[in-house]
């Protein structure tokens, strides 16, 4: 399990931010891989390795955690249906996003809905990335592999190989 | 004021980098600049708030052995510092000058709880929120 940290050249660092920048600015667009590398300027196959690297999650598993998130706070901010949130934030269709929703947070998008309402104003004070980022849900493993693991009711340790 | 807090140091990659972005970019002014060998003591601040200064700072020898410099060039670089905020009177002015000036803005300005901000990063990576004051 344990892996000697890899040191990563600083100014590549830097330059994976500014693809993960991009991604936080407009989670709702599309990022494939071939879209990010232009971004940091490396190639496909080194941007998924490195990010993952970097970040510690996958670059297209990141995106999911920004469009969720951005989903919830829609989902407790206003009142626009759960369809609209769900185009706005980035899904080809309301299936997937209630099923990634629910896979992720372990809630249904209207559960969480009328749950959330009343805490909005709470945190007005801290600058609203900070809270975002409380907020985003974690997802340390595939999205696929929680599916699994909530079907068979184990809790296994993440999985060190899979491709994003 | 009398008391209270003087400096606060960033980490930066490059000092001179540092430099001419905070001071041509966002037009901070220096307040020290002094060197003895490789160590070099930096700081600015806001014209507006001369009782605060915010210290440009490398990691490396003497403070740090290089690993730890590594590993805090690597922090600084994956935005992973803690947040940055400055105040503007008017984040849609700010943000144009700065943008004309090729300030890399990772938000543009968003109204938000009666006010407006908007999200840059140094060229280290420093991640900094600008918030138009309530006035």
């Amino acid at each position: 399990m344990s892996e000697a940290p890899v040191l990563q050249d600083p100014d590549l660092l830097r330059r994976l931010l500014r693809a993960k920048d991009r991604m936080d600015a407009a989670s709702h667009e599309e990022w494939p891989v071939g879209r990010l590398a232009e971004v940091s300027g490396v190639s496909e196959a080194h941007f998924a390795r490195s990010f993952k690297q970097a970040f510690g999650i996958p670059p297209h598993r990141y995106l999911l955690t920004r469009r969720i998130e951005r989903a919830m706070a829609l989902l407790r901010e206003t009142d626009r249906s759960i369809t609209d949130i769900a185009f706005d934030t980035g899904w080809a269709s309301l299936g997937t996003f209630g099923r990634t929703f629910r896979d992720i947070t372990g809630h249904s998008p209207s559960a969480v809905r009328s749950q959330g309402k009343q805490t909005v104003r709470e945190l007005g004070a801290v600058p609203e990335c900070i809270v975002s980022a409380a907020r985003r849900p974690g997802l340390t493993t595939a999205v696929s592999e929680k599916r699994r693991q909530a079907a068979n009711g184990t809790n296994r340790p993440e999985q060190t190989q899979e491709s994003s | 004021m009398k008391q209270g807090i003087d400096v606060v140091g960033l980490y930066v990659r490059d000092q001179d980098e540092a430099l001419s972005f905070y001071v041509d970019k966002l037009g901070f002014r220096v307040h020290t600049d002094v060197g003895n060998g490789g160590y070099r003591w930096l700081t600015v601040q806001h014209p507006e708030q001369p009782s605060f200064q915010l210290g440009l700072f490398l990691p490396g020898p003497p403070v740090h052995d290089e690993a730890t410099a590594q590993a805090l060039r690597a922090i600084v670089a994956k935005g992973a510092m803690p947040p940055l905020v400055l105040t503007v009177a008017d984040c849609r002015a700010a943000y144009a000058q700065m943008l004309a000036k090729g300030v890399e803005f990772t938000q543009e300005p968003v109204e938000r709880y009666g006010t407006l901000d908007a999200g840059f990063r140094d060229p280290s990576g420093n991640g900094w929120k600008m918030i138009q004051g309530r006035g």
